[in-house]
């Protein structure tokens, strides 16, 4: 199947744009087409009414993305809704504000998520979100002055960042006051059990979580001030293999493809999209096979035999993938319209490599369950702790393993089919357990379909015929898409939904670049599964929501 | 292994053989280590202590564990299998910088993490060794440009040896520990280098505009790092 657009301003099998409208009735100040669903621009004091009304009269439950950015005369949050028993349906909430005072309604009471989300814009944007709870930076350290994202933001002014945050937990007594029994526990940002650079602070009660709050913006790399400042064409497709950077180079590569594709109307051809689906799976592998050796040492503090398998598999697979793309882990292998170049002379070499290791594979995966999911001390520590409820991760935006070990049946690549995943024959995960065990197995299973995948893409791809294996289609040296042309789409990466929202302005880069990290709203799920667990739990918790740090910070 | 990194091993041919083999005489072959045939069975070994230390500090390197971005999923495969940095005498990771001796910087350093970078680093014991692991640790790599982004880990700490790549393969890594190891045995100190950003008191900074716009923010005494973004490379 191939990109193909969704009509703007239709919403299939759903409601139309016009009934949405009418649901939303005098609200609705404006209306915009975004290419992937109708805009609705509503006035800044409504926000909350508009989403309640889409929310609960129309069926979109999931809050994927929020945008805020400036422009000459305005500042613009954009609410990106969708559903999640239908992801091709949805909407747009435009919300402009005052250029003097952006000042804007939080959406927080309406979807728990947009409490980061919101934090975000603030931080990055300068737009203040009305009657939201806790609004203060969360990328940028809390000193920072100015708005890096903002019009008139000076890059060299001098900036000054403080220790304070970082007191440390050893140094005076931590409790929180004289006559409670709460004790105050810093975890990160430098610590081994935090998967990178984040930071947890922890009260605790006896050994008891009473709260969590994440601290994050470690390791935030400006991606989107560089997506921004480079060209479509050719610059930008690198920088997507450094946000999830655990071997998911290729899915995210695939996030911005699609999103680009769309904007400027390009065509994959058939033959490029099965190379795709091949190498994209090979990475979710590689990203799933981590989330596993790093569990085991969260929950076991294993170093030795499951981390060393697991990364013995990855080995192999980055083999492939080095065959394949010419790197081991930042690949930069897609290219807009297609990809850089044919699978690897001899390509019978290739295929036998490949179908080898598929072939070792179950007997792998057997020895993981024996050691992992099938040992009862891991069950111990794992069944029935860190619960997350389905409707709580649907209104944190919770999407991924995450989402489909609470049992929401949600999954990009089969609900908003791309690439070639809806001719093979495959199966989306699901488990209904909600807890830190379903999670873990969840990414289990799903190696085993995304194997069967990669198996189909090997058979088509040796009997594709010789004279039609077209890897790339025409595409312009230089893309300028129409001014004011916006566009968000998403793809399903190794940890979720991961989404790219575009802004096009008639030049040649682009003028808002958004990444919605699935990361990022499943992280925030973290307080609801461990508070009132032990704190090992809390860590387990942690590892099974399987983060990566560079895509949360972005 | 280069005989280099064993700079106290002599020529014993000669001066040593009769002793040894007097010693020797009578025992059977159970004392039979290649040290003892490397040295004799004399139980004095002649170099300098300096020399010594360092071939010591270089044989025997604790990593302190300290991922950061994209490079320490390499770093990682180069502890595991295949890789097994272990085989080179420097392979066992410390989750505590007070028992490390090498510390690998991998990864993109950005203004809220540096300071927090330097106590770590300033945690460890000396003598301590560091390790710039990737293009971001040069020059901030493929983010040089961003606004949060430090131009290379040596503005904050000095740095020993540097390993280009983006990221720098395994291989790649190897090679520059035992580069590493190679120096300190041969006793090559790190050069000194200039650090721009160093985390001091709030209340010796000099008072400008933005110290006055943060004094209300921030105590006099705390520790604060301060970017001067304009003057960075
Ligand atoms: S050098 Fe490259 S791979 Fe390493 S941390 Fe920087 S961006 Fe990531």
């Amino acid at each position: 199947m191939s990109l193909e657009e969704q009509l703007p301003d239709t919403v299939e099998e759903g409601q139309s744009a016009d009934e949405l409208a009418e649901l939303l009735g005098d609200l609705v100040i404006d209306r915009e087409d975004h290419v992937n669903a109708p805009g609705f621009v509503i006035r800044p004091d409504t926000v909350q009414d508009a989403l309640r009304r889409l929310r609960d009269d129309a069926g979109f439950d999931h809050l994927s993305c929020v945008t805020a950015q400036e422009y000459e005369d305005r500042y613009e949050s954009i609410y990106h809704l969708k559903k999640y028993d239908d992801p091709t349906q949805e909407a747009s909430v435009v919300v402009p504000a005052d250029k003097e005072h952006p000042v804007s309604q939080s959406a927080e009471p309406v979807f728990r998520t947009a409490d980061w989300h919101e934090r975000e814009a603030y931080d990055l944007i300068g737009i203040d979100y009305d009657e939201h709870p806790d609004l203060r930076r969360i990328l940028l350290p809390d000193t920072w002055q100015g708005h890096p994202l903002s019009m008139d933001y000076d890059q060299d002014r001098p900036q000054i960042v403080s220790l304070r945050e970082h007191a440390n937990p050893l140094q005076e007594d931590q409790r929180s006051d004289s006559d409670s029994d709460t004790m105050f526990l810093n975890i990160g940002p430098h610590h081994p059990a935090t998967h990178g650079v984040l930071h947890v602070k922890a009260t605790l009660d006896g050994e008891q979580v009473a709260d969590v709050e994440s601290d994050i913006g470690y390791l935030h790399r400006c991606e989107e001030q560089m997506c921004q400042t480079k060209t479509y064409r050719h610059q930008i497709m690198p920088y997507p293999d450094r946000w999830d950077y655990i071997s998911a180079g290729l899915l995210n590569e695939w996030a911005y493809a699609r999103a680009a594709e769309d904007l400027n109307d390009i065509e994959v051809p058939e033959y490029a999209q099965i190379i795709r689906t091949m190498g994209a799976e090979l990475c979710r592998m590689a990203a799933h096979f981590l989330a596993l050796g790093t569990f085991a040492l969260d929950v076991y503090g294993d170093f030795t035999a499951i981390f060393m398998y697991a990364v013995r598999d990855r080995e192999e697979v980055q083999n492939i993938l080095e065959d394949l793309t010419g790197q081991r882990l930042m690949f930069n292998y897609f290219r807009l319209g297609g990809v850089v170049w044919d699978l690897p002379e001899p390509r019978e070499e290739f295929f036998e490599m490949t179908r080898d290791y598929l072939d070792r594979l179950p007997e792998h995966l057997e020895e993981y369950h024996d050691l992992v999911t099938g040992n009862e001390i891991l069950q111990m520590r794992t069944v029935d702790t860190g619960i997350l409820p389905p409707e709580v991760a649907k209104s944190y935006g919770a999407t991924g393993p995450v989402a489909r070990g609470s049992g929401i049946d949600y999954d990009l690549r089969r609900d908003d089919p791309y690439g070639y995943y809806d001719e093979l024959d495959w199966d989306v995960i699901v488990k209904d357990g909600c807890d830190n065990y379903s999670r873990l197995l969840v990414r289990m299973l799903e190696v085993e379909q995304s194997a069967k995948i990669v198996e189909q893409c090997i058979d088509l791809l040796e009997d594709w015929p010789e004279d039609e294996r077209n890897i790339q289609s025409n595409v312009p040296r230089t893309l300028r898409p129409d001014d004011d042309k916006e566009i968000y789409r998403a793809v399903e990466g190794a940890k979720g939904e991961l989404g790219i929202y575009m802004r096009a302005d008639g030049t040649e880069k682009p003028a808002r670049f958004k990444i919605r990290s699935p990361c990022f709203s499943n992280l925030q799920t973290l307080p609801e599964m461990s508070n009132g667990e032990y704190v090992p739990d809390m860590i387990a918790a942690l590892g099974s929501l399987d983060i990566v740090l560079g895509e949360v910070d972005r | 292994m280069s005989s280099q990194q064993h700079p106290f091993v002599t020529d014993d041919s000669k001066v040593l053989t009769e002793t040894r083999d007097a010693r020797l005489a009578g025992q059977d072959d159970r004392f039979n280590s290649r040290l003892r045939e490397a040295f004799g069975s004399t139980p004095f070994i002649l170099t300098k202590f300096d020399k010594f230390m360092n071939w010591v500090r270089g044989s025997s390197m604790f990593m302190l564990q300290f991922g950061i971005a994209c490079c320490s999923i390499e770093m990682m495969h180069t502890y595991a299998v295949k890789h097994d940095l272990d085989r080179f005498a420097a392979g066992v990771p410390r989750a505590s910088p007070r028992q490390a001796d090498v510390i690998i910087i991998p990864g993109t350093i950005v203004s809220k993490f540096a300071p927090r970078m330097k106590r770590v680093y300033d945690q460890m014991p000396e003598p301590k060794f560091v390790i710039g692991m990737g293009s971001c640790t040069i020059s901030g790599g493929p983010f040089q440009e961003g606004y949060n982004v430090i131009k290379g880990a040596e503005e904050v700490i000095p740095i020993d040896i540097h390993i280009p790549g983006c990221p720098p393969r395994p291989e790649a890594l190897v090679y520059g520990v035992a580069k590493l190891q190679e120096r300190i045995a041969n006793g090559e100190s790190s050069p000194v280098v200039v650090k721009p950003y160093e985390l001091e008191q709030f209340g010796d900074l000099e008072r400008d505009e933005i110290v006055e716009q943060l004094a209300e923010d921030i105590d006099t005494d705390d520790l604060v790092m301060r970017y001067n973004w304009g003057d960075s490379p």
